[in-house]
């Protein structure tokens, strides 16, 4: 899943006073997984906002709605464009991807995001998310074991190993980050696979990833 | 550099423009080792290219070693870089992934990595004897001029300390197939696991495909010798090292004592060309221990 984490309060807040009457808008899919910007977290935010507006003797009135998903045109339906039309602004706690494209569908309305975005990862624990995936465009994690070295590395290394490997963590972070390659190292053994890390791997093509230009991806055969 | 013990040294470029601290530091090693590492923003602290100040350090007398690393520059800037640097006359490259830009001092910087060490070390040989770029292009300005390929001598690290230890000789294969033609190795101060990583080494003849140099860093105090222990990722120094140092009238020069035994262990160790020293911001203390280690005079 996408995995965002809320912006800090006083940074919310200060885009929510600069409105009489704000829409803080949930999503139900991702960010309710990475409890981030689900029906909950919108509830708990709102009465934040509420009592910060109370104490400080600001006037904000905060409407609370949460759709499925942001990132979906059925979502925003009648009831969503009706509270959205009756706003001053919109605070969006869905994802990078939510707030803008409820921003699209909402041309007229400055849609706030309550969220940084983060990465895309999984849930290693209850309470703690973690990065996978870097959206690379080419997957090739089964030659490295199924652990991806592009978003798992530090330095994206295809060829690891770097000399800042200890203790299997990565010096950049040893208390949260494991070294991806000892990971893989391990990984392989396992799978008696080892001797295909001593294959050099080929300079990779990033025209794929996010240095090729925005990109898109079109299904001929499902369009309308 | 054919048959003798070979010793190479390291000359960190100034953090500004200064070119007086260049000559300095050049007139230290001049002379005392056959040629010098010049850094590329070593620990992503921003110095003067390693381009530069080596160019500044040839004139100087120097034969200078620059480095790449993967953490700054892309194939394109890596490639323009390379036929830069030999134009200039400068004939050693060594290639490094580079230390994250985390540790240095622009830690809100991208970073790059469009390749890693082992691409970067092919992508080099693969301009020098097949004559193309990355992308297959032939190193020729157009159908009718010359090739003119940069004819560089390639080098790349080597840590037979780091994790997983197992696979550290498979990497270095790795980097020798790659086309590596010179090793420098992470400083050693333990010597048993040095002696070890050797003999795989030998085991698989890799030390007879590329030179390899070990690497030596006097250590200057007990505060020196923890904090390399402590905070120098793959680095580990022995305990009885430190009591050396801790029980010593004049730790520096004790520091000194060690490093001449370490070299005189490394000479005895089969399979190793010579010894890399780098004595990080103390390049004075160089020629004293290069001579008390009886490697001078250096060969011209």
């Amino acid at each position: 899943m996408i995995v965002a984490e809320q912006k800090p309060f006083d940074e919310i807040y200060e885009r929510a006073k600069r409105h009489r009457k704000i829409l803080l808008m949930g999503c139900g899919t991702c960010v309710t997984v990475c409890m981030a910007g689900g029906e909950k977290e919108v509830g708990i935010l709102a009465s934040q906002i509420r009592l910060a507006a109370r104490e400080r003797g600001d006037d904000i009135t905060v409407e609370e709605h949460t759709i499925t998903r942001q990132c979906d045109a059925e979502f925003f339906d009648e009831a969503t464009a009706r509270k959205v039309a009756e706003a001053d602004a919109v605070i969006s706690m869905g994802c990078g991807v939510g707030v803008q494209f409820c921003a699209e569908r909402f041309p007229d309305k400055t849609v706030y995001p309550a969220l940084n975005t983060k990465f895309y990862g999984a849930t290693v624990e209850q309470g703690v998310w973690s990065e996978r995936c870097a959206g690379c465009g080419e997957c090739i994690v089964d030659q490295f074991g199924g652990i991806c070295p592009i978003a798992r590395c530090s330095k994206s290394l295809l060829n690891g190993p770097c000399g800042g490997s200890s203790d299997g963590k990565c010096e950049v972070d040893p208390e949260h980050i494991d070294c991806a390659w000892q990971l893989i190292y391990e990984r392989m053994e396992k799978l008696g696979r080892l001797d295909e890390l001593e294959e050099n791997k080929p300079l990779k093509d990033w025209a794929h990833h996010r240095d090729g230009g925005p990109r898109t991806v079109t299904r001929e055969d499902v369009k309308l | 550099m054919a048959g003798e013990f070979a010793v190479t040294g390291e000359l960190g470029p100034p953090k500004s423009a200064d070119v007086e601290i260049i000559e300095r530091k050049a007139g230290y090693l001049k002379g005392v080792v056959d040629a010098v590492n010049i850094t590329d923003n070593q620990t992503a602290i921003v110095r003067m290219s390693s381009i530069g100040a080596g160019l500044l350090a040839m004139k100087h007398g120097l034969e200078p070693v620059i480095q790449i690393t993967c953490r700054d520059r892309n194939r394109l800037a890596i490639q323009a870089d390379v036929l830069g640097a030999y134009a200039l006359g400068l004939r050693n490259v060594l290639c490094l992934s580079g230390d994250h830009q985390c540790f240095g001092n622009h830690p809100t910087s991208k970073n790059v990595f469009d390749m890693d060490s082992i691409q970067l070390i092919g992508m080099l040989k693969g301009m020098r004897d097949d004559k193309v770029f990355a992308c297959g292009d032939e190193i020729r300005n157009t159908k009718k001029q010359p090739v003119v390929e940069p004819r560089v001598f390639i080098g790349a690290a080597a840590n037979p300390f780091g994790d997983p230890f197992a696979f550290r000789v498979i990497r270095l294969a790795k980097k020798v197939n790659a086309g590596a033609d010179f090793i420098q190795t992470q400083c050693i101060y333990d010597m048993d696991r040095f002696k070890q990583w050797m003999e795989q080494v030998r085991n698989k003849g890799l030390h007879e495909r590329v030179f390899i140099l070990a690497g030596i860093t006097p250590l200057k105090s007990v505060r020196m010798a923890e904090y390399m222990r402590d905070n120098v990722a793959g680095l580990t120094v022995p305990d009885h090292l430190i009591e050396r140092l801790q029980n010593a009238e004049d730790p520096k020069e004790e520091g000194q004592k060690i490093a001449i035994e370490q070299i005189q262990e490394i000479r005895e160790t089969p399979g190793v060309s010579g010894v890399h020293i780098m004595a990080i911001e103390a390049e004075k203390t160089v020629a004293g221990l290069v001579e008390k280690a009886g490697l001078l005079p250096r060969p011209e």
